[in-house]
């Protein structure tokens, strides 16, 4: 079953399940569809994610190797490249379904190791090695002694409704999305509800909008739907640019028809025509992905004009953001679609009220947007019945960093924070400590082991001064080094601050030179040097209070997050660095301290030639020295010895 | 005035702002750079000052002035790479390539740049060249790597 | 609708759709502003009119946000003050060090912020890559190290000259003001127009000084400096030295240039009196042919730098009469010559002007088969203020000087010029004449007249409807033209004047003028035409002399030579 599929087929999933009210089939309908989303199979069926961290782990080499396999072994079987179902440290994945048989699914499966893997599986073997595990089914049978997925620590706590078909179907075909109820709930919508009942609908689930402002995404539409305008817009905003967080892209490289319908609806419920989905350009794999899913919309009648026959037109255009992480913020990206630089405006006015062009536009993220055609399907007390008292539904979460296990999950509000980080994570690995969790990406907070407890949720964060952001989460164990760290994410804010007003342009790039000044090592050791590190920590705290009090937009506003909370939870690494000019972790490379070991070195003078300050003294075949106050712990010379007689501390 | 431009105006309409970023990305695409005389046109396309256009281009990552490499390479900064040891990697490849991460060298073979989370961050620390990902890549694997580049050019 | 809010612990009244500020400059509480420019729609781009709102987090700007029913306001509050020194002390931060040297010493409006906050100490240091001045252009010197990114000069060139000769490059930290690829003001669209000067809260944006020429002159025996003045320095040197009375000013200014050692001081009205008689001349033809209208106005500079370089279809329709300041430096050298006895290529003109264009436009002319130059130097009324103070000039002990030298004659149509729209009234009245033989009446043009960009007016004149539109604001300009290539046939003469509401507001002029202050040197203008006896060009005995004795008929300069001038469209770059 590949993209092109008939159009007989098309116009038979829109009549008898686009359309079905019910969501009772004959016979012989429930037999189709169960062919259609591969339930049933009439020969094996070869499932390759091929989301872009799948690619880079090797797995388009993967697919080359099961295609070889294929040929030469004579075996007839459909290859299906589908996206990421959430396990990135564990791609490439590979899964197998024989007709009859649950689906296996294979982790590490690189190009090497595919001819034993699908041997196996062939042959009705199977390998030790690799398996993750088994998709259970009602009407497979299972392979004996095989884990079933749902109980792996990494899928049991995990609740996925956004993600319910990243992974599993196909992106690139609609009839899959489709044969599981896709579209059914725009066709529900456009047919029986007004836009004000939408919006009712969307407010009563207390649905929270999922890029860490967490305002009532019913109420935000409300209001776009109530000025008058000739021209209003829908905004879907997929611009994610927080190093470490790749949700969106896993999103729309796996299930792209969910992010489409959402949009719809939303459009419809706001009184737009049309709609923008502004994706980074070098998402390439997602873009195609998601040009063609609306092509295939479009030609089924769900984009376009008079949908489903009630009136209701809607073009949906992808824009590509030109790489600025500002514009993520939506002021910014409005200004970035109207053809100018990607520069945030004062709110207010919002831009439900007046945004794009001087129309009322509702930015949502792409998030919040995929949680909608759920929403209208079951009905808002459903979705209520998900979270907590006051963040309902789940969050898609991407954890990363020193992890056993990283990738993308989705979670019920209320999850414990120690829970994602034990269990999903599996703990930290090669046997370290955790240290800290950093929540909310580079303006984000560190969330010490301590406050692990608290669960995932808009209040329960922020009483711990913390917000959920768009979803990243990174692990660190005790070899990260905080000072450091806080300084590499004030460097990454300060390239990509706007430079309008004076706080974050200005404000940022104090903080990121005392930052420096405290990791580097200075010329000369002098006391009053020392005091002047230690201004420039007080500094720290006077700015970061100014920069949160009187930035323009939120990238300001949050800049001085993890130095801050560094600053709370270590301050005696900072001290550390300051008075002792010393990185107990080991990463601020200018503080680290040479030495030679002089029962190692034999006078080869290697380092005393390279070292660029000349700070190494030494005869030919006599052990050498480094002069300490003359080093600046470059490194060039341990790098060079090739009898390890330097080390550092 | 070349096709590609001819094309692009008849695709964006004249006078419209808003289609000031896609032609320049298109461009920027086909061409791997902007120069004096494309902004000078877009501008009298769209009718706008051509220093605003500039600003425009300015702004962004994706717009370059001066063409990368024959072979880009891109060392992911991100935060899983950063803690996966990216920067000692950057350090390497410059010292390696004789080049400072945002430069080209006087050769134009090689272009070197540091650039912002990849999403592959459970393999880091990841380099791409030209495009093509090496996750959990060290620094031995790299100069292998160059080293054969540099040979086939020779 | 009106409400009440509570600022500072007062209940006071609010209006919907007023801001914050509104209300609180309504009500005498001051804030202080940075990139806030009257007129334009607030950014908040420098956070320092913060205040504390009850209820809502961080501080809000009150320069953009609107006033709301519930509003608990506090405007100086520790908080509030303490953010407001962090955000200038972050400005020093970055800044030169070079107070004492630099032309704004004691005008800046940095400065003036640094006294405000108490800031006694540069807390934080900063790291600045080192930039070059850009000194190509021959009107306005940019040093992008003194900028503090306010962008008002940007607004101004985009939304008010519509050119945008400058822009934003770059972002964060990076940002720069510039131009494409960096390169000088001089290649490019940059008119010269100076309002960017005007508006620039530090010295990073001064005018190309020739006060250094002008005192060289002053002092070389050789030489005879004269000066000749525009309609507007009379105001310009009252407001700045406070002084009452605008009719012995303009004999106190005589006075003080005499001082300042110029031999002869000339009042440049009277050069456009002889422009008025010239255009009009060029109009009546162009109404009996029907061709090259809308005829357009070319006595400034930054307007036809604009036709030059962006429009030079519009070339053919610009007036080929040259502009007073040129006609009369040409005047004076010849008069001087016969008169004096000196040689061309020793008097030396200064011509002050509100306007720092016309420090290119000086360059443009020569005397014909010499090196002569019409005009020497052109100083600003900044620059003769600035000069007033160099030597010495008391104006409490001077003695107003009667007006003793040739071309003191002059009608009040040539004193309007300084005003957008006094050009266009003086011209018609002048054209009336010509082309009936009778005088306008009543003179006064109400149409034309009052603080607006844009004034249109249908004159009867004969059996004719002439249409006038006079636009200033260089961006006004080109909707104008916008309309009349949109299919607008019916007017005869269009007044452009690239600095909005006229010269009176020019970029040489003043800084910090606001609406009152234009509207005093409006007045002044409106008053002298008021009681004024010669009020017409063609009534001015000096100018029909001179077409009587050495001109012949208006509009006859067929060499090119002394009124009028060829137009020529500049290179593509």
């Amino acid at each position: 079953m590949t993209g092109s599929g008939t159009p007989k087929l098309t116009e038979f999933l829109v009549e008898k399940v686009v359309k079905n009210y019910s969501g009772i089939y004959d016979k012989s309908t429930a037999e189709l569809l169960s062919r259609v989303r591969r339930e049933k199979l009439s020969q094996p069926a070869i499932f390759i994610g091929m989301g872009s961290c799948g690619i880079t782990a090797g797995a388009d080499k993967t697919l080359k190797a099961v295609e070889t396999y294929l040929t030469e072994n004579k075996i007839k079987a459909d290859i299906i490249k589908v996206g990421c179902m959430g396990l990135c440290s564990a791609e490439p994945l590979l899964d197998v379904q024989l007709p009859g048989k649950t689906r296996l699914s294979f982790a590490n499966a690189t190009a090497g190791k595919v001819d034993d893997l699908l041997n196996s599986v062939f042959h009705h073997t199977l390998p030790h090695d690799n398996i993750l595990g088994q998709y259970r089914f009602h009407g497979h049978e299972e392979w004996p002694g095989i884990t079933s997925l749902e109980e792996l620590p990494f899928f049991g706590l995990q609740y996925r409704m956004v993600l319910k078909n990243t992974g599993i179907i196909s992106p690139e075909d609609i009839h899959d999305y489709l044969a599981r109820g896709g579209y059914k709930s725009l066709f529900k919508t456009v047919l029986n509800y007004t836009p004000e009942k939408v919006c009712e609908i969307v407010e009563q689930s207390e649905l929270r909008g999922r890029a860490g402002g967490g305002y009532l995404t019913g109420r935000k539409w409300l209001v776009a739907l109530e000025t008058g305008s000739d021209q209003k817009y829908l905004i879907c905003n997929a611009d994610e640019s927080d190093p470490g967080a790749y949700m969106d892209r896993t999103l729309l490289e796996g299930d792209p028809h969910r992010v489409i319908e959402g949009i719809a609806i939303a459009a419809y419920a706001i009184g737009a025509k049309k709609a923008y989905i502004y994706l980074r350009s070098d998402y390439k794999r997602a873009i195609v992905i998601l040009r063609d899913a609306i092509r295939q919309a479009r030609e089924c009648g769900f984009l376009g004009e008079n949908i489903f026959g009630s009136g209701f037109n809607l073009t949906v255009q992808i824009s590509q953001g030109a790489g600025a992480f500002v514009c993520g913020e939506e002021t910014a990206l409005i200004a970035s679609l109207e053809g100018g630089r990607g520069i945030p405006r004062e709110k207010p006015p919002f831009p439900a009220e007046k945004g794009l062009l001087g129309r009322p536009t509702v930015v949502n993220n792409i998030e919040t947007l995929a949680n909608v055609p759920a929403i209208l399907e079951n009905g808002p007390a459903w979705f209520k019945a998900i979270g907590t008292k006051t963040s309902k539904g789940t969050k898609v979460i991407c954890i990363s960093g020193k992890g056993v296990r990283t990738g993308v999950v989705e979670v019920p509000m209320g999850t414990r924070l120690i829970d994602i980080v034990n269990t999903l994570a599996g703990g930290i690995k090669n046997g370290k400590q955790l240290k800290a969790v950093l929540l909310g990406g580079p303006s984000g907070v560190f969330v010490p082991p301590q406050d692990l407890e608290t669960e995932i949720g808009f209040d329960t964060l922020q009483e711990i001064g913390a917000g959920i952001g768009i979803g990243g989460m990174v692990l660190l164990d005790e070899e990260t080094c905080m000072v450091s760290l806080s300084k590499y994410f004030m460097e990454f804010l300060q390239k990509e601050s706007c430079g309008k007003c004076i706080p974050c342009r200005e404000g940022t790039k104090r903080m990121l030179e005392i930052l420096e000044g405290i990791t580097r090592r200075p010329r000369e050791e002098s006391s009053h040097e020392t005091l002047e590190r230690f201004k420039g920590v007080v500094q720290l705290e006077n700015l970061a209070e100014v920069i949160r009090d009187t930035s323009l937009c939120g990238l300001g506003q949050n800049a001085p997050g993890p130095v801050l909370s560094s600053l709370k939870w270590f301050r005696e690494e900072y001290e550390e660095h300051i008075f002792d000019r010393r990185c107990a972790a080991g990463v601020c490379h200018d503080l680290r301290t040479f030495f030679i070991d002089v029962d190692l070195c034999n006078g080869c003078n290697i380092c005393q030639r390279k070292c660029p300050e000349n700070a190494i003294i030494g005869t030919v075949k006599m052990p050498h020295f480094i002069i300490e106050n003359k080093c600046t712990g470059c490194g060039i010379c341990f790098d060079s010895c090739k009898f390890n007689a330097i080390y550092f501390k | 005035m070349e096709q590609l431009l001819l094309d692009l105006f008849s695709k964006y309409p004249a006078g419209k702002k808003e289609g000031l970023i896609p032609i320049l990305q298109e461009i920027q695409e086909e061409k791997g750079s902007l120069t004096g005389e494309i902004l000078t046109a877009v501008a009298q396309h769209l009718e706008l000052p051509v220093n605003k256009v500039y600003g425009v281009a300015a702004f962004y990552n994706q717009f370059l002035f001066r063409p990368h490499g024959a072979f880009h390479i891109q060392v992911c900064d991100g935060t899983g790479c950063h803690l996966g040891g990216s920067v000692s990697l950057l350090t390497a490849v410059e010292k390696f390539l004789k080049i400072k991460a945002g430069n080209t060298s006087r050769d134009g073979q090689f272009s070197l740049e540091a650039v912002p989370c990849m999403g592959a961050c459970d393999q880091s620390p990841v380099i791409s060249i030209n495009g093509e990902r090496y996750p959990r890549i060290n620094e031995e694997e790299l100069r292998k790597i160059i080293g054969v580049i540099k040979e086939k050019k020779v | 609708m009106q409400f009440e809010i509570e600022v500072n612990d007062e209940h006071v009244i609010a209006r919907r759709g007023e801001t914050i500020k509104n209300v609180l400059d309504r009500i005498g509480v001051k804030v202080p502003t940075l990139c806030h420019i009257n007129g334009f729609t607030p950014t908040g781009n420098c956070r320092l009119c913060v205040v504390e709102v009850d209820g809502l987090p961080g501080l809000v700007p009150s320069c953009s946000h609107p006033v709301e029913e519930w509003m608990k306001i506090r405007t100086h509050t520790p908080r509030v003050l303490k953010a407001r020194k962090t955000l200038v002390e972050l400005l020093l931060a970055g800044h030169p060090n070079d107070c004492l040297y630099c032309e704004k010493n004691g005008r800046c409006e940095l400065q003036e912020l640094s006294y405000e906050m108490q800031i006694r100490e540069r807390k934080y240091q900063s790291r600045r890559i080192p930039v070059q001045i850009d000194k190509a252009c021959p009107s306005i010197e940019r040093d992008p190290a003194k900028c503090i990114l306010c962008e008002r000069c940007i607004r101004v060139c985009n939304e008010m000259i519509g050119v945008g000769a400058i822009e934003i490059i770059g972002r964060g930290s990076e940002s720069r003001i510039g131009t494409t690829y960096n390169k000088g003001l001089n290649t490019n669209a940059c008119v010269k127009c100076g309002q960017c000067i005007t508006v620039c809260p530090t010295g990073a944006l001064i005018e190309k000084t020739a006060i250094h020429t002008v005192l060289e002159a002053l002092n070389n025996p050789r030489l005879y400096p004269v000066v000749q003045f525009s309609p507007t320095l009379p105001a310009a040197i009252a407001e700045e030295f406070n002084l009452k009375s605008t009719k012995d000013v303009l004999n106190i200014v005589r006075a003080a240039m005499k001082k300042m050692g110029f031999r002869q001081v000339f009042d440049i009205s009277m050069a456009a009196d002889l422009t008025l008689m010239e255009e009009a001349a060029e109009i009546a033809e162009r109404i009996r042919t029907q061709e090259g209208l809308p005829f357009f106005t070319s006595c400034c500079p930054s307007w036809v730098r604009y036709v030059e370089e962006l429009k030079p279809v519009y070339l053919s329709s610009l007036s080929t009469t040259r502009s007073p300041q040129q006609i009369m430096g040409r005047m004076i050298k010849q008069y001087i010559t016969t008169s004096a006895g000196q040689k061309a290529e020793d008097v030396f003109v200064v011509s002050a002007m509100p306007c720092t264009a016309k420090k290119e436009e000086a360059g443009k002319d020569f005397i014909k088969d010499t090196q002569v130059p019409f005009v020497d130097a052109v100083l600003t009324n900044r620059e003769i203020i600035k000069l007033i103070h160099l030597m010495g000039i008391d104006f409490s002990f001077l003695e107003p000087e009667p007006e003793d030298s040739a071309f003191s004659i002059r009608s009040s149509s040539g004193k309007l010029f300084g005003m957008a729209g006094g050009h266009l009234e003086g011209l018609i009245r002048t054209l009336h004449f010509q082309m009936t033989g009778q005088e306008m009446n009543p003179l006064k043009i109400q149409d034309l007249r009052g603080l607006k960009t844009r004034k249109e007016a249908r004159i009867k004149i004969g059996k004719q409807i002439i249409n006038v539109v006079s636009v200033s604001g260089l961006a006004h300009a080109k909707h104008l033209l916008e309309e009349i290539e949109a299919g607008r046939r019916e007017i005869h003469i269009v007044e452009v004047m690239a600095c909005p509401y006229g010269c009176l507001n020019g970029g040489g002029q003043r800084q910090g003028a606001d609406e009152k202050s234009l509207k005093s040197r409006m007045k002044i203008l409106y008053d002298i035409d008021e009681e004024e006896i010669i009020k017409a060009a063609h009534k001015n005995p000096t100018i029909t002399g001179l077409y009587e004795n050495f001109l012949g008929k208006p509009n006859n300069d067929r060499d090119r030579e002394f009124l009028h001038v060829s137009r020529v469209a500049r290179q593509e770059k």
